[in-house]
């Protein structure tokens, strides 16, 4: 195995911890306005995630320097290519983490009222947004021999990746609400059990219906074959384990389905993708990959020290703070934000 | 308008935005991170209060540092695509370890110590203090050594049209990077430093209960302990800077100068007023010798001129202007000098107050409330002028601005996102200061007024 399939990994790890972690973060966003009765209601939903969801986003970041790092031109098209999603998922981002922190500073209830709106768009468009990028990846955009991208904003918008972006956006509703069964007590975990049986079956459709999808659109046959393996069929079967738990109210088994179905999902996206990173739907030769997007075999060397002595490091300690925050938050609870 | 001035807006704004909070966060972290060690230490419950105070400052300040943070990471991919085709093989990697190294730990552990005061040991919730304080710090360091190769590129091989690594331990040893760094910690620290005082002066010009007064009585001591060590730091670290930079990027020092010729021994000038079109002043004062004495410690030596060091780009890199903004040098560099002496000056008058018992002292406590802005003047100001004066560079030598940004990305797109940006960047601005206001302004112990629906 060469470095640049060792960074194509990495980067796979990166984002299969982004999206269960930062998955449920926007599902509980998302759901904020909606399950939350009162202002102690809304603070008990998103205390639930405030010690963990700043350490979950940095997922992302790092994922995001990874790709600088070890493909820069994967890095430089995607991101000068994606640039009006990418605007909108960053405004999204922006407001949403300024928002956990200064919604409960005040108590006015209109100064809160904006905030957890900012919240819940602040989750809703990358939860939507992130569906659609990586639908377009592996669906495959206009890139030029010079790798620059020279499609719209609206090429992005195909049927295909507006599925991806309806699958993303289910999938981390359903998430978030399986942690909520598992955070909250009373009332408010009643209210998030109904809702979890309720966005369960529509998640499950549109999943699958992105699946089915992904044969006709992507060039997953060939890629992958009628029976794509091991992982993708894991992924499908996950999420049906994740709708016999919940239906059988075992949420912390559910809870471990949503987390592989989302985490095998990203893992089969990139299984799609290999050995490119970006694909070329002008000409299969224009296509970004491992290798003629990549750093020099010294900075990946580097790199990979770097990486596999301080992710260890990273999941230990992130670990420990999900441990020390495992309680259950409740309307008794002292609430910090 | 054209797509390149738009995206150099875009970066200006979002970075000189982001880097008004960066580094209170990091200087502010260190001094709570103090403060909660003497209360461990002590048991002092004044110490906790203390400590809470300003750590609810520090965590409004943090949010909108980090929020601004995320574009950052983004933007070069954004809107300066070539330039991270032509540098991503060395530039990539300190900020791909900054997020490794430094972003996990302060999330994580701002995470424990915000919501851990009653699940962690005394212990456990002052590392987590101090490992949010080493994070920002070790993400200082990170993110400039990224800065440094673009002001020093050193390290690198150009091969298959872009520069590629040949030495890590270049881009670590980068004699930019160690002059740059210190300055910037001990800025950031400073910045933190007048924050308290300021903010302490503000409630001990008021009529206070005695427990109230006493922390911020000792919060004054502590900011001032912490400034006048940060502010010596950051004016010699800055001189140090200064001269290095006269080596290697003599043209950025001649435009913070405005001088036009070379001269042996130079003049320091104090005003200026000049014509960038003409290249000569039309109204100066200078004190001889001094530029001189500066850079090389003694009253003779030539300092370089705009139009010799002009003439010695075009030889080595062909007909071009090399010349960045004189007027926007000049001024930035004075702008942040003038109030990195300011704040020399004022934080040895807070020692004075302390070492003579005149701390309740009216007129010199309200000297101190509104320095609190000479930092981020300072900040801003020094931030303009190190990145101008690279002009018309974005890697020293290497690559010009106008070969760096996006050849995909249209004039209309980086509009709408420059707009975009700057409105958010605004609406958010108002609510960090209305929060900061509040909690600044609200004296710790009295009990919130509730606003009635």
């Amino acid at each position: 195995m060469d470095l640049n399939i060792l960074w194509f990994i990495l980067i796979t790890v990166l984002f299969v911890g982004f999206f269960i972690l930062e998955g449920f973060d926007y599902g509980v966003g998302i759901l904020l306005p909606f399950l939350g009765k009162n202002d102690t209601e809304r603070r008990v939903i998103i205390n639930t995630i405030g010690p963990v969801w700043d350490g979950n986003e940095v997922w992302l970041l790092t994922a995001g320097g990874a790709i600088f790092a070890a493909f820069p031109h994967w890095y430089a098209t995607l991101f000068s290519g994606f640039y009006m999603a990418l605007f909108l998922l960053l405004l999204g981002l922006i407001v949403r983490a300024v928002a956990f922190e200064y919604r409960s500073k005040d108590e006015n209830p209109r100064w809160r009222m904006v905030w957890d709106w900012a919240i819940f768009f602040g989750s809703a468009v990358p939860a939507l947004l992130w569906g659609v990028a990586i639908a377009n990846m592996v669906y495959g955009v206009k890139i030029d021999a010079e790798m620059n991208y020279v499609g719209t904003f609206f090429d992005l918008l195909n049927p295909y990746a507006l599925l991806g972006g309806l699958a993303s956006f289910t999938l981390f509703t359903l998430h978030g609400a399986v942690y909520l069964d598992l955070k909250t007590t009373d009332a408010l975990r009643e209210r998030a059990m109904k809702m979890t049986l309720r966005v369960g079956p529509v998640a499950t459709v549109i999943v699958v219906a992105f699946i089915i999808a992904t044969y006709f659109f992507t060039d997953a046959i060939e890629h992958l074959g009628v029976d794509p393996g091991f992982v993708p069929m894991a992924s499908l079967l996950s999420l049906f384990g994740a709708a016999y738990f919940v239906n059988t109210k075992r949420l912390g088994w559910g809870f471990v389905m949503t987390s592989l179905n989302i985490g095998l999902s990203v893992i089969t996206i990139f299984m799609l993708l290999f050995p490119r990173v970006l694909v070329s739907n002008l000409n299969p030769e224009w296509s970004l990959t491992i290798y003629n997007a990549s750093s020099s075999p010294k900075t990946l060397t580097i790199m990979s020290f770097v990486a596999l002595i301080f992710l260890p490091i990273v999941l230990g300690y992130q670990a420990w703070s999900y441990w020390v925050f495992r309680h259950r938050v409740s309307i008794k609870s002292e609430l910090t934000y | 308008m054209d797509a390149l001035i738009l995206a150099r807006w875009q970066f200006a704004i979002t970075t000189v935005y982001h880097f008004f909070f960066v580094p209170l966060s990091i200087g502010l972290a260190l001094i709570v991170a103090i403060m909660e060690t003497i209360y461990v230490r002590t048991g002092n419950p004044l110490y906790k209060t203390m400590t809470k105070f300003w750590g609810k400052l520090l965590v409004i300040n943090f949010a909108i540092g980090v929020a601004t943070g995320i574009v950052q990471e983004f933007q070069f991919g954004m809107n300066w695509s070539d330039y991270s085709r032509f540098v991503g093989d060395i530039f990539g990697a300190p900020l791909a370890i900054e997020a490794l190294m430094a972003f996990f730990l302060e999330s994580t552990f701002l995470g424990l110590w915000l919501f851990g005061w009653e699940k962690l040991t005394k212990l456990q919730h002052l590392v987590s203090i101090w490992l949010l304080a080493i994070g920002s710090t070790i993400s200082s360091f990170w993110i400039l050594a990224a800065n440094s190769f673009m002001h020093q590129p050193v390290g690198y091989v150009i091969n298959n049209g872009r520069a590629e690594m040949e030495s890590f331990s270049a881009l670590l040893t980068n004699g930019h990077l160690w002059v740059q760094w210190p300055h910037t910690m001990f800025a950031a620290i400073s910045t933190a430093a007048f924050f308290v005082l300021g903010i302490s002066a503000y409630h001990l010009r008021r009529p206070l209960a005695d427990e109230a007064k006493e922390l911020f009585r000792r919060s004054f001591q502590i900011g001032t302990l912490i400034g006048i060590v940060s502010t010596l730091g950051v004016v010699l670290a800055g001189h140090a800077q200064s001269q290095y930079i006269i080596k290697v990027q003599p043209m950025k020092m001649a435009a913070a100068e405005a001088l036009w010729e070379s001269e042996d021994p130079a003049a320091l000038s104090l005003f200026t007023v000049a014509s960038e079109a003409e290249q000569r002043d039309l109204f100066a004062i200078k004190i001889p010798g001094m530029l001189s004495f500066l850079t090389f410690n003694r009253f003779e030596g030539e300092v370089r001129g705009i139009k010799d060091l002009q003439a010695e780009s075009e030889a080595t890199y062909g007909p071009g202007n090399y010349i960045p903004s004189v007027f926007l040098n000049y001024w930035s560099f004075r702008g942040m000098v003038g109030a990195g002496t300011l704040m020399l000056g004022l934080a040895a008058m807070a020692l004075y107050m302390l070492a003579r018992d005149k701390i309740q002292s009216p007129r010199m406590l309200a000297l101190l409330v509104p320095a609190l802005g000479l930092p981020y003047l300072a900040n801003a100001t020094g931030w303009i002028f190190t990145e101008m004066g690279r002009q018309p560079w974005i890697v020293y030598g290497v690559l010009r601005t106008e070969d760096a940004v996006s050849p995909t990305v249209s004039t209309g797109m980086v509009l709408i996102t420059l707009i975009g940006f700057t409105l958010v960047y605004l609406v958010l601005m108002a609510a960090t200061a209305y929060l900061m206001l509040k909690y600044a302004t609200r004296v710790p112990g009295e009990t919130a007024t509730v606003h009635a629906g």
